[in-house]
């Protein structure tokens, strides 16, 4: 892959990448969270189009306008996420898209047989008749691999293969991808657990910013020098200064304990009037999840939660609303806004009961109060008729805070605030989570941006596997740590 | 700037189309179709399905369906006549009577409909199409198969009655539709069942009872049922266990040709109602002109398919 460029609106995701891989070789690419690996990938893999650069396969240059072409080529994507037909079984899920037929009709006896002879290839088992819903995460990789070797793949990409393995299934697969190696397949090797990599990787590739920052040998590679050129810059000084916390500011959110299987595994931390805690951490590690089973989106299996140091039963949204705790999601047109409903309806939509006056809702406080919120965040539009679906990102994001800005909620929990939205808006969501410290109010935030953690947190608290990994004052909170901290390199202080 | 435009381009549109559409209705029923008597009629006539529509927009306004209320409306006229015969009343108290029955089995009807899709997720399609099966079913055995003849004379005033000339169940479902076109669009519960119909999980976030909101729906679309059985069994002073097959489709097409979204979130009781005036008007055209009834469902159908389609050409490009 040559000058590989690729923007989306706003960012530039790609800017001017290029990336080879020989065959029988892994390489390894790492790098932050929207460094860039994802988009490379996908326009590899066809799912997205370059802006600029070429794809060079076996020395010809090639266009990939789509999976199927780059299926002809001999590239194989398996996405952190699987792609299988959960409620079909392995066979089918193998031969997905080649069905042999005959006569018109679907050849089973044939699918059979070459499904069989490509898992014999790999010399696995697996229980072909089943549905792969019903298979554990590692055989249902397999089930990947074995559709990608089917499509007669020679190079593989896979995205975080290890996430979801326990080690001894992480052993098989490095036995496997070892044995596909030494026939000549090639992988991209994306993982976030740099440890690993020594052991499976030949080259590796740090990207960064949507640059190729370095490709070396992994032996010449160190993993404290991945993690410096996986962070490599000087922190973002766009942000504002953060006051200190007063010495006698009292706790307003105290967590004890938390469980929230599958992914929080007993936390306990607290949170002061006027503080902005970070938590960091890999994706999957578990924030955001604390921060759902903290508002109550989730259940909690045990702990408690306490506000102003009373301890509340939240075992619903409801609840947690009425605790005093505003939960700002990280998804905010799936989980944050009713897109087809005006900017007006989505602001007083949590707090609807203020706005009734005798038996019907008034209108006209409804809009006193939502001309009120477009004027503090600044929200750009022509009146609070709009539709939300046709705001910009950070308007809408900016709806989502309306919206709990309506409350005189005491917790604020930020999940990814400022995810996909531009400069601009991203330096008025800074200002007013430092208005809302000014208040009193305790403020969780969780970012994948380091530099965002960094530099709006009073706290970091380093989330792995979702647990506390690490807590960091802010004067220690570097960049090399928190990921070090977050991907295990170092072990809990 | 450009919204108001198309604005007011498309009311000028409209209404175009409106008198071009009166004045081709007069030419083919020869003038039948815009006399006072004829209007009334009409409106008569679609008492039941918009009454049926507009418990079904609540349904529909959150992205689910209730294919039950034909076979409840059934169900209710057969109990509701049971019970009155039974309890030997008449006057104003036999009619109180038979409404409170009718209410509740339609809203109890309704609340199982909704049990299993608030608790287990699961489809109302389903849920609800049982509740047909089972409510038809019993309407035929309560009955034993044959109409229930009431015996109480105060229902045909309702039935056939008027105030100040229009007929009483004409006035019932201006009532219904303009109370809920309330309860829909001013209350705190009605902007609920937009929430949820438009992202039930922004909904839930929110803090608002999913659950009870939904099984609110299905009550008032059970209810609504039950008040159409008893103008139906009042109209013919019978409860019939035949009666309101196939009433679900019509009251369905109503709230969709009235531009309420199957997707959910979007809709109206207002719009709900001129779709099923629309509907009820076309019918009453095409009786005029003596177009044959085969014809009238192929054109019926025809009709609804344009409306849907033109309904969604609108959104895309105006």
């Amino acid at each position: 892959m040559r000058d590989i460029v690729k923007t989306f609106p706003g960012v530039r995701a790609l800017d001017g990448v290029t990336f080879d891989v020989r065959a029988g070789e892994v390489h390894a690419l790492v790098g932050e969270n929207g460094a860039g690996k994802s988009t490379l990938m996908k326009i590899l893999a066809g799912a997205q189009p370059a802006d600029s650069g070429e794809i060079v396969v076996d020395g010809v240059v090639r266009t990939i306008d789509g999976p199927r072409a780059a299926e002809r080529l001999g590239i194989g994507m398996i996405y952190q996420e699987f792609n299988l037909v959960p409620e079909r079984n392995v066979t089918e899920n193998i031969m997905l898209g080649m069905e042999p037929l005959r006569a018109g009709l679907l050849d089973e006896r044939a699918a059979v047989a070459r499904a069989d002879a490509v898992l014999a290839d790999l010399g696995v088992a697996l229980p072909r008749d089943l549905p792969v819903r019903t298979l554990p995460v590692a055989q249902q990789q397999l089930v990947e691999i074995a559709k990608a070797l089917a499509k007669n793949a020679r190079l593989i990409v896979m995205d975080e293969p290890t996430a979801a393995l326990t080690n001894r299934e992480t052993d098989a697969l490095f036995l496997l991808i070892g044995k596909l190696k030494a026939r000549g397949v090639a992988f991209v090797y994306i993982s976030h657990r740099l440890e690993e990599l020594p052991r499976i990787a030949d080259r590796i590739t740090v990207l960064r910013d949507g640059r190729a920052i370095e490709t070396r040998p992994i032996a010449a590679m160190p993993e404290a020098e991945m993690i410096s050129l996986m962070v490599g810059r000087p922190l973002d000084t766009h942000f504002p200064a953060l006051p200190p916390v007063a010495a006698e500011a009292r706790e307003v959110l105290t967590v004890r304990d938390l469980v929230s299987p599958p992914r929080v595994a007993g936390v306990s931390f607290t949170v002061r009037a006027g503080e902005i805690v970070g938590l960091a951490g890999l994706v999957g590690a578990g924030r955001t999840d604390i921060v759902r089973a903290i508002a109550g989106a989730d259940v909690p299996a045990s702990g408690t939660i306490a506000i102003d140091g009373a301890v509340r039963r939240i075992d619903s949204p409801r609840l947690g609303i009425a605790a005093g705790i505003a939960l700002i999601t990280e998804d905010r047109k799936a989980q944050g806004l009713v897109l087809g409903m005006t900017i007006r309806e989505n602001t007083t939509l949590a707090h609807l009961g203020r706005f009734v006056r005798g038996l019907f809702v008034s209108r006209s406080a409804e809009i006193t109060t939502t001309n009120e919120e477009i004027a503090q965040l600044h929200i750009r539009t022509p009146s609070g008729e709009q539709l939300a679906r046709n705001l910009s990102g950070g308007n809408q994001q900016k709806v989502v805070l309306a919206k709990w800005l309506v409350g005189d909620a005491r917790v604020f929990l930020f999940d990814e605030p400022t995810r996909g939205i531009d400069v601009g808006a991203k330096a008025e969501i800074y200002t007013l989570m430092l208005a809302l410290a000014k208040r009193g109010a305790a403020i969780v935030m969780v970012s994948s941006e380091l530099p965002e953690v960094l530099g709006m947190s009073h706290r970091v608290l380093v989330i792995r596997d979702g647990r506390i990994a690490a807590e960091l004052a802010r004067a220690d909170a570097t960049p090399d740590r928190v990921l070090a901290y977050a991907t295990g390199t170092m072990a809990a202080a | 700037m450009n919204a108001l435009r198309s604005n007011r381009f498309r009311t000028i549109a409209a209404s175009l189309l409106f008198v071009i559409a009166i004045v081709v209705v007069n030419f083919v029923t020869r003038g039948n179709f815009l006399t006072p008597h004829n209007l009334t009629n009409v409106l008569r006539q679609i008492a039941q399905n918009a009454i049926d529509a507009v418990g079904q927009t609540f349904v529909i306004v959150t992205a689910g369906i209730d294919l039950s209320i034909g076979s409840l409306l059934a169900l209710c006229g057969v109990v509701m006549a049971r019970v009155v015969n039974a309890s030997g009343l008449d006057g104003p108290l036999a009619v109180l009577l038979a409404l409170v029955v009718g209410l509740a089995v339609g809203g109890g009807a309704g609340a199982i409909n909704a049990l299993p899709v608030v608790r287990l997720n699961l489809p109302p399609f389903i849920t609800t199409l049982a509740m047909m099966l089972v409510a038809r079913g019993l309407a035929f055995t309560i009955s034993g198969g044959q109409p229930v003849t009431l015996h109480a004379t105060a229902f045909n005033p309702i039935g056939t009655g008027t105030v100040l000339g229009i007929p009483f169940a004409v006035v019932i479902m201006l009532v219904v539709v303009a109370a809920f076109a309330l309860v829909l669009a001013r209350t705190r519960f009605g902007r609920y069942v937009y929430a949820l119909g438009g992202n039930e999980e922004a909904a839930r976030l929110a803090g608002i009872r999913v659950q009870r909101t939904k099984l609110l729906v299905y009550v008032i679309s059970g209810a609504c049922a039950g008040l159409a059985g008893l103008l139906e069994m009042s109209r013919f002073g019978t409860g019939s266990p035949q009666t309101g097959s196939g009433y679900e489709l019509q009251a369905i097409a109503a709230v969709v040709v009235g531009g309420t979204s199957l997707a959910g979130g979007r809709g109206s009781i207002v719009g709900t109602f001129l779709g099923a005036l629309f509907i009820g008007a076309l019918y009453n055209v095409m009786n005029l002109a003596n177009v044959e009834s085969y014809t009238q469902q192929v054109v019926l159908g025809v009709v609804i398919l344009l409306a849907v389609v033109l309904d969604e050409l609108r959104k895309r490009y105006l």
